[in-house]
């Protein structure tokens, strides 16, 4: 009688779980997909002169369309640009970002400051198609000219609230204790956050920084208005340079090169998968 | 020993959290130069708040108020700056919290990083070495002093942060149950510490240990409700204790 209706919910249970973990591995599934599909339609394209070439002109791609050999060249201009705007913006927005997430972080009911949390957020939420349109205006057009300063003032605006936000998070979490032990010993604020809690934070602000670096390295729309592109390895910061993303755009849009599209994309994802899977594991190391 | 001037008094200090609620009220009482004293209560009467305005802690929080005086060595530290109190007056807190980035050597020396203060090599050996042989910590640790401070058992962190506090040369070690986080082998040895430590600084500890203050301190005061209730030499408060209040929490009835 009543085992019945025990064993009765007892396997209502059992289905709801087996519900709930297919609906949960059904989330992993736009992820496998993507991977194999990029995986599966780019491996082949990857060879070391992929990484060490410019891309060739179509009419070098179409040459060896026709004779049947794949294409020459690769993303090595791409790669170059990317590297040097990521660097760039990295280099001003990893100071800047760690400043002001340490200064919210210590002032968190001084109105300015409050002020300023609230504006990081809206400057995260900003599309970033806009951000690029905007820094046309303030560096292309005054500088009279695409370039690779203009591409990387546009990831350095991308970058700046993800480093604070994630400054700021870090250095909340710590315990109050060590702050207290800084300042009890005499320090004044800035060198007790400067040898005390940033160092201490330094796994959380690190990993912070590998994230933004992931979010904004396949950003297109913004590079498009300000780095608009480059079919050469260059390293001159003052005229206009290629990035992986825009490369990626580029194949797209011309037949002669569409073979190209999935190796660079291998190429992004990998990159980006890294430093998301590094940033994980640093995370949870620093948590221990 | 009545004729020594004390190194620290309390002048009606009060501390207020909020405007309407005083978590300190009115507390006067003189403290001996080399000497432990002790400040006993039940939980949320003011103790470690009355301690933690010694080293103007509460100068952190805007909205916490501290009113009266507090003299050390008859100079009102309330109309100090906070960084002068701190230099001379070392704190010890519940929890070991040895700057968990720095080595051994560098925890000890911290109080000098922090305030911007260069020794030479060797001043800076003879400072870890003094400190650390001062809180019998110097033969556990002299083999490792480049590892982290972390890496040390807790007892020894604690040991640890008091030769940090030590290290600065402070006047007062104020401490805020130092020994609440630690078992009880470990706790022995930070009292016998303490009875060393009294011949070169003054210690006010808070304490929720009815025996390690009766063990340790010459003095103590209890408080109950932010008020002091009494002050007076801890055995006679132990034995003849002059309120009703001090006398039901020490025989349990509170607290």
């Amino acid at each position: 009688m009543n085992k019945l209706k025990i064993r009765n919910r007892l396997a209502k249970d059992k289905a709801l779980l087996w519900v709930v973990c297919l609906l949960a591995a059904f989330t992993a599934v736009p992820l496998f997909a993507i991977l194999g599909e990029v995986f599966l339609r780019g491996y082949d394209q990857l060879s070391f002169s992929f990484f060490t070439e410019p891309t060739p002109t179509a009419y070098k791609a179409m040459k060896a369309i026709e004779a049947g050999e794949p294409i020459p060249g690769g993303i090595a201009n791409g790669i170059v640009g990317t590297m040097l705007m990521l660097g760039m913006a990295a280099v001003a927005a990893i100071p800047i970002g760690i400043l002001c997430g340490a200064f919210l972080a210590e002032n968190s009911k001084n109105r300015f400051a409050q002020t300023v949390s609230y504006l990081t957020d809206l400057l995260q939420g900003t599309p970033s198609v806009i951000i690029g349109i905007v820094v046309y205006i303030w560096v292309v057009v005054p500088m009279k000219g695409y370039s690779a300063i203009a591409g990387s003032v546009a990831l350095f605006i991308m970058m700046l609230p993800l480093i604070i936000r994630s400054t700021e998070e870090t250095l909340k979490i710590l315990p109050a204790s060590l702050k207290e032990a800084g300042l009890a010993l005499g320090g004044n604020r800035a060198r007790v956050m400067l040898k005390v809690q940033l160092p201490a934070a330094f796994g959380g602000i690190f990993t912070g920084v590998l994230l933004a670096i992931s979010r904004v390295i396949g950003e297109t729309a913004p590079l498009m208005f300000t780095a608009l592109g480059c079919s050469f390895i260059r390293f001159a910061i003052d005229k206009p340079i290629s990035a992986v993303p825009l490369l990626i755009w580029e194949f797209f849009n011309d037949p002669n090169l569409q073979e190209l599209i999935w190796g660079a994309s291998l190429f992004l994802l990998l990159f980006v998968l890294t430093l998301n899977i590094t940033a994980k594991y640093l995370a949870k190391k620093w948590n221990q | 020993m009545e004729s020594v001037t004390p190194i620290l008094e309390f002048n009606k200090t009060c501390v207020s959290y909020t405007k309407q609620t005083m978590a300190v009220k009115y507390v006067s009482a003189a403290i001996d130069r080399n000497s432990i004293t002790a400040i006993m209560g039940p939980s949320g009467c003011g103790k470690s708040t009355l301690l933690r305005a010694v080293n103007l802690m509460h100068n952190l929080y805007p909205n916490i108020r501290v009113d009266g005086e507090i003299l050390l060595n008859g100079e009102n530290i309330l109309s100090m700056e906070p960084i002068d109190v701190r230099r001379r007056v070392g704190m010890v807190f519940q929890r070991p919290a040895p700057f968990p980035t720095m080595s051994i050597y560098d925890n000890v020396l911290s109080g000098y990083a922090l305030n911007g203060v260069r020794l030479s090599k060797t001043e800076k050996d003879e400072t870890v070495e003094h400190c650390l042989k001062s809180v019998a910590l110097w033969d556990e640790v002299k083999d490792v002093l480049n590892k982290k401070g972390t890496f040390l058992s807790g007892g020894q962190q604690q040991r640890l942060c008091i030769a940090r506090a030590l290290a600065m040369k402070p006047d007062i070690l104020l401490m805020d149950e130092p020994t609440s986080a630690l078992d009880p082998i470990a706790t022995a040895h930070i009292e016998e510490l303490m009875q060393e430590l009294q011949k070169e600084v003054t210690i006010l500890i808070v304490t929720h240990n009815m025996g390690q203050a009766m063990r340790i301190s010459s003095k103590s005061m209890f408080m109950y409700l932010g008020e002091l209730v009494e002050y007076g030499d801890t055995a006679t408060m132990f034995s003849n204790p002059s309120d009703e209040r001090t006398k039901a929490y020490l025989t349990g009835k509170m607290g």
